[in-house]
């Protein structure tokens, strides 16, 4: 299978759980896992390949000038954890089906966990680190959305943030640092990068680079000081606390770490920022651990406290390190896991996950408690369970570690750490599940149904078969960290993976950290008292008080310009831009004048009057809306002819038409509106705004008249335009031919807003209608006398007779708009005016009952068809919306051409005629109110009627 | 001529910057609508001004005015009213819920007072 396949799986797979989960729970969690499954099967079918020797790679150009290519490769390490990523990922998805109750949404969920399944995968094939950072952040999103699932619970959306800020300017950094990265190795391929380790390290720009890209790893994988989040996550339902945040995410900090580990490691800062901060995470994280109560937040700190241990042998830099590290990642996985969802079955079965009101669960749940039992002492380090193995070779790694010079520092707190995480395993099964059994569990316990055990039940598999064998890991676990190391180290030579390694001194300090944790857990009750007393920070608080106080930054920058007043933005804002046009005009250099101005014509001058009377009289008269609304359109009419006048025939036809259907829009809304505005600015204010007004006026002529003086600054591209609309395009009209065909794409974007917008007037239509203000439109009085004749007969039967006319003019104008001025647009105003003029003359009622196809519709057809028609080109092998034409000569008819786009443009036709249609006439479902009659004839006096009817 | 076209624009963007500075959606509106006038105006205008030389191709004219500025304010005039129909249903029904068409918000202090810790709405 590609490997773009097995990126791809997912997400295409996530389009499904939300459709399936019509045909029940069952059905929806067999699909995604069989997505799941398919994309596990696709990473095996790459296994043979793998054992020759090879890394397959896929590359694809994406936006080559940037240097981000969609390339894929799937090395050792990439396998590792994908593997990781899909297996587990299937035993969730089964866990998730039983663990789910009806009151959740499954398909939502599965979605979420497929986007984000996908999104990792992605992080751990991609051979691009700028494609690497793309999948990043979907980790971050798509997590943001699974922490949140239970959007009812403030905890979770909370927590969901607090995780979603973290590792989201951890994230930002890492983008920093990845492209720092980049340029020093003048490549974003990582196979390239990793090739150069020397450059790298010398260049002055390496530390910056290293910074933030530990910035990232470290608050991606919840290292002190940006463990904080992890714990808050867990609000998350349990399946996600066990996927996220056992295996697959909180790694993903650490799998970045562990690719550029050829690259970045060795040098004296790494091994002081990334062992230092992994140790001293891991010690912290142990201790909370100890004393956390709820089960999963226990869990939480653990997984925190053995992250930290996993960076701190990546952080020492040498190969050993390497293969333990890569040794504990495997064994972390395979019992965390295991133990977040027996987390997850006791909160399920018992109702609660809090220790302290637990306890006894042995005889209740035997499965479940069994399985809790091999994973818990896999998590303490005890002999015979894999996690015992990793931890030897941490300890021993810790043993031989010197740390700024001191020798006993860093195998004391390695020997602390392994000692309070032996008393935490202890704890969270002894108080758990041993004991007397109690009778006061917020739910009488027993063992879940066979689905939701089975896949923590397979997870203890390889916690005991590396435990008790662990040479069948050492050849995975070896290729694996050859992986890492690439050319910068390789396994030593006498290592293997054995249970006995003679009296070592990390057997003397494992032995200390269990008897330890066991007398601590026996000594747990002052132990907990002390801890009480100790003044520990709590990190949600210093991140509320920072948060806080962010809020209140912005608060205090944002209020004094937007504080809720329209009026008081709108002037800054005028201001503003004038006051900077006015200094650009004053710092720059004017050229000469270029060109002669026109002379004036004495048509021109009347036109010009009316305009500018028009306006002002606006300003004078805007109190009565009403006659706005006519000296308005007088300065849209004067608009309309000064194109006309100016060679734009195509824009004086637009503008008209326009204008009649905003005229139409602006009076069905007076109908509804006062009809004054009253007096209540005072005259300062006035004065204040029309000195700005008058201000901005002023500049804008100006400019205008300036430029208006002088040629264009370099040639305009206009001359193709001209040139290739005929024998590129097919056309005269070249406006036409732009529209539809240079800038065809643009045009599609636009009747898509179009669309939207109607929809937008329409869904707000519905929305009033549904409300409380349905009753007061029903009962309104209206505040001018209505017309006694409702639907006058001269109106009636004039619009009657020239429907048929208009409707041959748009027509007419639709066809000739690629070589004369006319075109889709044009059309579709006019056809839409001929239909409005119907709803106007002869009613609401009786003019929709003739109407044979939704407006909605028809926009959605007309972006189809538009769509359509670009699509057609690929068919031909041309990009989207190429256009070809043909010259086609029928007998009796002249020769005429037939171009693509004027199928471009019927969709441009069709997408405007429903757009202006449906919002005109969602106004007029307004209108209708209580006294309203409809009426099944047209006109109210119908001659051809007796008095009988 | 290009004092006029230049004075027509200045005066339609003053009155209409003025209209949109009233309190009143209504107003408001028909100020959004002459500032629209204004701008495809001076859009259409930077394609400088020619008279009698539309961009329909024939064998008989000799030039031609600039027709990228047409086609770019031709699109620009039907999403204006797309714009303008969207902001009316919005006025009417702010005015025809709340009974009041202030465009202000009347009490802005008063915004902060009704969220939660969270910054959500109570």
């Amino acid at each position: 299978m590609s490997l773009f396949l097995i990126v791809l799986l997912p997400f295409l797979g996530a389009l499904l759980p939300g459709v399936i989960q019509q045909a029940g729970r069952r059905a929806c969690a067999m699909t995604t896992f069989l997505v799941s499954a398919l994309a596990l099967i696709g990473l095996f079918s790459h296994l043979p390949a793998l054992l020759a020797g090879n890394v397959p790679r896929v590359e694809v150009d994406w936006i080559p000038s940037l240097g981000l290519n969609v390339a894929f490769h799937l090395d050792w390490l990439a396998f590792f954890f994908a593997l990781l990523i899909l297996g587990i990922g299937c035993l969730i998805i089964i866990y998730a089906r039983f663990y789910l109750t009806r009151d959740d949404n499954m398909g939502e969920f599965f979605t979420y966990l497929l986007l984000f399944q996908g999104a990792m995968v992605g992080i751990v094939l991609s051979d691009n680190i700028l494609l690497l950072l793309i999948f990043w952040e979907l980790t971050s999103l798509s997590s943001f959305l699974l922490i949140g699932f239970w959007k009812h619970l403030p905890d979770g959306r909370q927590g969901a943030r607090m995780a979603l800020t973290v590792t989201g300017m951890g994230g930002l950094a890492m983008i920093g640092g990845m492209v720092i990265l980049g340029q020093i190795a003048g490549s974003y391929n990582i196979t390239d990068i990793l090739q150069h380790r020397a450059e790298i390290q010398a260049s002055p720009y390496y530390v910056p680079a290293l910074l933030l890209i530990l910035l990232g790893c470290f608050t991606k994988s919840a290292q002190f000081p940006f463990h904080f989040w992890l714990p808050h996550a867990m609000a998350a339902p349990t399946p996600v606390s066990a996927y996220l945040h056992s295996a697959t995410m909180v790694k993903a900090g650490i799998f970045v770490l562990a690719r550029l580990w050829p690259v970045l490691s060795g040098t004296e800062i790494w091994v002081i920022l990334v062992s230092g901060t992994g140790i001293i995470t891991m010690v912290i994280a142990a201790i909370i651990a100890l004393f956390k109560n709820d089960l999963k937040a226990l869990l939480a700190f653990s997984t925190v406290s053995h992250l930290g241990l996993i960076v701190f042998l990546l952080g020492t830099g040498n190969p050993y390190a390497a293969v333990a590290a890569v040794f504990h990642i495997l064994n972390h996985a395979t019992f965390k896991a295991a133990l977040f969802m027996t987390a997850g079955i006791v909160d399920h079965e018992a109702h609660t996950r809090d220790i302290t009101r637990l306890g006894g669960l042995r005889h209740l749940m035997p499965v479940t408690t069994v399985i809790a039992l091999i994973a818990s002492l896999s998590m303490a380090g005890i002999p015979l369970f894999n996690g015992f193995l990793s931890k030897e070779m941490m300890l021993e790694e810790a043993a031989h570690t010197t740390y700024l010079g001191n020798h006993w520092l860093i195998p004391v707190l390695a020997t602390v750490g392994a000692l309070f995480s032996a008393a935490y395993s202890f704890r969270l099964y002894f108080h758990t599940f041993t004991g007397p059994e109690r009778h006061d569990y917020p739910h009488h316990p027993h063992d879940p149904p066979f689905g939701m055990w089975v896949s923590p039940a397979l997870l203890c598999i390889p916690i005991i078969a590396i435990g008790l064998l662990p040479w069948i890991a050492e050849g995975f676990v070896f290729a694996v960290s050859e992986a890492v190391m690439g050319s910068a180290g390789t396994i030593p030579e006498k290592l293997h993976f054995k249970l006995w390694h003679g009296v070592t001194p990390a057997l003397k300090m494992s032995g200390i950290a269990v008897l330890g944790g066991a007398i601590l857990l026996l000594l747990y009750r002052p132990a907990n008292a002390v801890w009480g007393f100790l003044p520990v920070p709590f990190a949600k608080k210093i991140f509320d008080a920072i948060v806080n106080a962010l809020v209140a930054l912005s608060r205090a920058i944002i209020w004094p310009t937007h504080d809720g007043s329209f009026t008081r933005s709108a002037a800054i804002f005028a201001v503003a831009v004038s006051v900077l046009g006015l200094h650009a005009f004053m710092s720059g250099t004017l050229g000469p004048v270029t060109r002669e101005p026109l002379d004036m014509h004495p048509m021109v001058i009347p036109g010009w009057a009316l305009m500018i009377i028009s306006a002002c009289a606006m300003v004078l008269y805007h109190r009565n809306r009403f006659a706005t609304l006519i000296l308005m359109s007088i300065v849209g009419l004067m608009l309309s002819v000064a194109f006309a006048f100016f060679s734009a025939p195509d824009l004086a036809m637009t503008q008209i038409s326009v204008e009649v259907v905003t005229l139409v829009l602006l009076l069905l809304a007076l109908n509804f509106l006062p009809n004054e505005t009253p007096a209540e600015s005072p005259v300062m204010i006035k004065i204040r705004d029309g000195f700005i007004a008058i201000f901005a006026g002023l500049l804008v002529a100006g400019m205008t008249y300036q430029m208006l003086l002088r040629d264009f600054v370099s040639p305009s591209i206009a001359e193709y335009h001209l040139a290739n609309s005929k024998p590129g395009g097919g056309g005269t009209n070249v406006v036409n031919v732009i529209l539809v065909d240079f800038r065809g794409f643009d045009t599609f974007g636009e009747i898509i807003v179009l669309g939207i917008a109607a929809v937008i007037i329409y869904a707000l239509t519905a929305m009033l209608m549904r409300g409380p203000v349905r009753a007061k439109l029903l009962h309104r009085k209206p505040d001018k006398p209505l017309a006694g004749d409702k639907h006058p007969l001269m109106m009636v039967v004039l619009t009657r007779v020239i429907m048929p006319v208009v409707l041959l003019v748009g027509t007419y104008i639709f066809l000739r708009g690629h070589n004369m001025p006319g075109g889709g647009f044009i059309a579709g105003l006019i056809v839409a005016i001929a239909i409005i003029m119907q709803y106007m003359a002869s009613g609401y009622g009786w003019t929709y009952d003739r109407q044979r196809f939704p407006h909605h519709g028809i926009i959605g057809a007309g972006v189809l068809v538009a769509g359509l028609t670009g699509i057609g080109a690929w068919f031909v092998g041309h990009p989207f919306l190429t256009s070809s034409f043909a010259y086609i000569k029928i007998p009796g008819l002249e020769k005429f051409e037939v171009a693509s786009a004027m199928f471009f443009d019927l969709g441009v036709f069709l997408a405007v005629f429903g757009a202006v249609l449906l919002s005109l006439s969602s106004f007029a479902r307004l209108a209708r109110h209580k006294d309203y009659e409809e009426s099944d004839h047209p006109m109210d006096i119908d001659p051809s009627r007796t008095e009988a009817d | 001529m290009e004092i006029l076209v230049a004075s027509a624009i200045g005066v339609l963007t003053a009155t209409g910057l003025y209209l949109v500075m009233r309190l009143r959606t209504f107003p408001v509106i028909v100020g959004t609508s002459l500032l629209t006038y204004a701008v495809n105006f001076f859009l259409f205008a930077s394609g400088r001004l020619v008279v009698g030389a539309p961009p329909i191709l024939s064998e008989d004219a000799t030039r031609y005015t600039d027709p990228i500025p047409q086609a770019l304010v031709l699109t620009a005039i039907v999403i204006s009213f797309g714009m303008t129909a969207v902001v009316v249903i919005i006025a009417l029904g702010a005015y025809l819920s709340a009974g009041e068409d202030n465009v202000n918000e009347p009490d802005p202090e008063g915004l902060l007072e009704g969220m939660d810790e969270e910054g959500e709405r109570a």
